[in-house]
């Protein structure tokens, strides 16, 4: 434990090394660069599980016809563009940071989600019969449903018929957990409070689909069920969250009987609004016995 | 008809024409998926020799997918000429291999075969082709579409501006509209996923980049990729569409999951060809991709490689302008690496432009995919050496409201350029007048997006 916490801190460091260097070499847009400062210091004052930066955009056209113009373009658009050319190729910059932001996806879908975290919420971890990151993105069926181990785990620990039952799980993007989780968490546990509810034994599944929610309910019945999930990542964020519901989940539920809040990133639904939204939602599940198409918002 | 034979010392014998089918694809995780696939390179090896031996009559009186069961089998077996058929009914699959393959077959014999062909046999023939093998045989192929401009002749490489933006902005889009055609790409289409999908939102994009093509003269077409029912309900309030678009499935029950059948797109046909804004005569566009049907449970344990076959088949009824399979989107259970996306972007163009479609491939991958940008550029280059008509122009490649990515519109110069194509004539005039391009070279001022401001 005190060792993965050296690890952070050194990785936290690092980050702020590289920011600070590649703001040194910046001499761009000046709101773009104060927003890079401002993450930097968020970054050093937390000891937060590292996420990816920021893309820092700036117009790399050199003689545009028209300079305002150009500006007013790149702020209609999260879009690429006005990145300009070496002949007809990116310029290496460019080209560095689509490698970046697809490095970060990647490690997304192949990271693990920090234990120290799932410490911090008492968490405990049960495995799906996905086996390894390979057979998890070839068979997603295997993703639905808890290993022996995990089912006996779930049997041990977890409180059966529980009003309200709380899952986490990596699924495509581990570092959605890492970034969402100690914000999305607090903030429901708060919301289910305000309206009365009880919540049964939380607890993370490694290797998890959305799916895996009918094999929960199976096994421990609760009225009404959320999984937190880590989103398919793209490459302007690695880190959405999803939060699927389901009154009384069990095996053979369709889609359209699924509530579901997607998007959870600090630059989409923010993590705290969607934790208070989900109590909102949970809370309207129980007094209408439905979820899905069915319930009314 | 026979389905046994000896490799390697090891005899196999296949339960019937699906298994055969199924085995003889090249290594596919959505095979493994459904539980079709070969066990081992053997086993692949010896469905291959199977097949090559059988006639194409053995695939036409053995259907996959029963015509009664099935509309796109109707629609499949409906589009046959019979007369063309009876020539080459006898021919083993090996020979239909050899005859597309040889000197003989220019463009315009292999057109005329296609119309004796089903989507199954051209899908066997696909099955027998190396890399290579699926590259010249669709190199030789040329078919010319034509919306408000023509595209699809030889030595010409056109592109989709795909200028998504993640809250349908419509200045956004336009900005990355702008970007596109600075680099000149934007011939084949303007065309744009909103994330929208009502006609009132259709409808402001269209009216957006109508008003575009009309400021600055463009020669191209426009297009709102939202479901065709929501496209129907804009065009018929008003909105002006020169394409309409819809994704394709190769069963009538995959379409279904689609929200479509064919009845809807004949209803859908008759209304852009009564309402729609361009000259004509194609105004489809359609998208297809390995694998929908498996996601839908609607593949009658059929391989994903002969599915994708039938949405062609489906397809050729309407006549389209340009169809693309977005061969790296649905994702690692149907193709899990670069070597199976690149294998099944080379076999779809190829099984496209046997059924006279004017075909394009959106190079593409999800995060979750073993795959990078480096596949994209392979892929590119290889269809665009097979002579696709056209591929999808994204900033960047990154695509910001679909996550996901495909081929820039660098790439897209760049594959103009290393392979001496060019866009579609009239938009390259376009180029010209604007100062964008000179003698198929992109100008100094290429690249900046403010000249459109």
């Amino acid at each position: 434990m005190e060792q993965q916490l050296d690890m952070l801190v050194d990785k936290v460091v690092a980050e702020l090394q590289k920011k600070l260097t590649e703001m040194a070499r910046q001499t761009g847009h000046p709101k773009e660069q104060k927003h890079d400062e401002a993450a930097a210091h968020e970054t050093a004052g937390e000891e937060q599980p590292v996420v990816a930066e920021e893309p820092v955009r700036m117009a790399q056209v050199p003689h545009p016809k028209w300079q305002e113009g150009l500006v007013e373009l790149l702020d209609s658009t999260p879009a690429r563009i006005g990145v300009w050319r070496t002949g007809v190729r990116p310029l290496t910059k460019t080209m560095l940071q689509l490698r970046r932001d697809h490095a970060a996806a990647v490690d997304a879908v192949y990271g693990e989600v920090s234990q120290p975290l799932l410490d911090e919420f008492s968490l405990f971890t049960v495995e799906t019969q996905y086996d390894n990151t390979e057979n998890y993105l070839k068979r997603p069926d295997m993703g639905r449903i808890l290993n022996d181990e995990g089912v006996r785990l779930l049997q041990e620990r977890c409180q059966k018929r529980p009003q309200v039952q709380i899952v986490v799980s990596d699924g495509l993007s581990a570092s959605a957990v890492d970034a969402n989780l100690r914000d999305v968490l607090p903030s429901l546990m708060d919301s289910l409070k305000s309206y009365g509810l009880t919540c049964g034994t939380s607890f993370f599944v490694k290797g998890g689909r959305v799916a895996s929610m009918d094999h929960i309910g199976e096994l421990l019945q609760p009225e009404v069920l959320v999984l937190l999930i880590g989103e398919r990542p793209g490459l302007v964020t690695a880190h959405s969250m999803s939060a699927y519901m389901c009154y009384r989940p069990r095996k053979g539920m369709v889609e359209s009987e699924r509530t579901v809040i997607s998007n959870i990133h600090r630059q989409g639904t923010s993590p705290i609004e969607a934790g208070a939204h989900i109590g909102t939602i949970l809370s309207k599940m129980l007094e209408q016995k439905a979820s899905g198409v069915k319930l009314v918002l | 008809m026979n389905l046994k034979t000896t490799v390697l010392g090891q005899t196999y014998q296949f339960r019937d024409l699906k298994e055969v089918f199924a085995k003889a694809n090249e290594e596919k995780s959505g095979d493994q998926l459904a539980g079709i696939a070969a066990a081992d390179s053997r086993e692949r090896v010896a469905a291959k020799q199977v097949l090559a031996d059988l006639t194409l009559a053995d695939i036409r009186n053995h259907p996959l997918v029963p015509a009664e069961e099935d509309e796109v089998s109707r629609v499949i077996e409906a589009g046959i000429n019979e007369k063309i058929y009876q020539e080459v009914k006898n021919w083993s699959v090996a020979e239909l291999r050899e005859y597309i393959l040889s000197h003989r077959a220019g463009d315009s014999e292999l057109k005329r075969i296609s119309r004796g062909l089903s989507s199954e046999m051209i899908a066997a023939s696909a099955k027998l082709m190396s890399n290579l093998d699926l590259v010249t045989a669709a190199a030789k192929i040329r078919n010319i579409s034509h919306c408000n401009i023509a595209i699809g002749q030889a030595g010409v490489l056109a592109a989709r501006v795909q200028p998504n933006h993640p809250a349908d902005n419509v200045q956004g889009i336009k900005a990355a509209i702008y970007e596109g055609l600075s680099y000149g790409s934007g011939d084949a289409v303007i065309g744009i996923n909103p994330v929208i999908d009502t006609a009132d939102s259709v409808k402001d994009i269209l009216l957006m980049t109508k008003e575009v093509m009309n400021k600055w003269d463009i020669p191209t077409q426009n297009c709102v990729l939202a479901h065709v029912t929501t496209q129907m309900r804009a065009i018929r309030q008003g909105a002006p569409a020169d394409l309409i678009f819809q994704s394709l499935a190769g069963s009538e029950e995959g379409n279904r999951a689609f929200g479509i059948d064919v009845a809807l797109l004949d209803e859908a046909d008759e209304l852009i060809r009564k309402e729609g804004t361009a000259t004509g005569p194609n105004y489809w566009y359609f998208e297809t991709g390995q694998g929908s049907e498996l996601s839908a449970e609607a593949h009658f344990g059929v391989d994903q490689l002969t599915m994708e076959s039938r949405c062609y088949g489906l397809a050729r009824k309407y006549k389209p302008f340009i169809v693309n399979t977005v061969v790296g989107f649905i994702g690692p259970e149907y193709l899990y690496d670069s070597r199976q996306v690149i294998r099944a972007g080379l076999e779809d163009h190829y099984m496209g432009k046997m059924h006279g479609l004017p075909m394009g491939c959106d190079v593409c991958y999800t995060n979750h995919m073993k795959v990078d940008q480096n596949d994209m550029d392979n892929l590119g280059v290889l269809l665009s050496a097979a002579g696709v008509n056209f591929v999808i122009g994204v900033a960047m490649a990154d695509d910001v409201m679909l996550n996901y990515q495909s081929t820039s519109f660098h790439d897209i110069a760049a594959f103009r350029e290393v392979l001496g194509l060019r866009p579609a004539p009239a938009f390259e005039k376009w180029l010209e007048k604007m100062g964008i391009m000179e003698n198929g070279k992109l100008t100094a001022i290429a690249g900046d997006p403010t000249i459109f401001m």
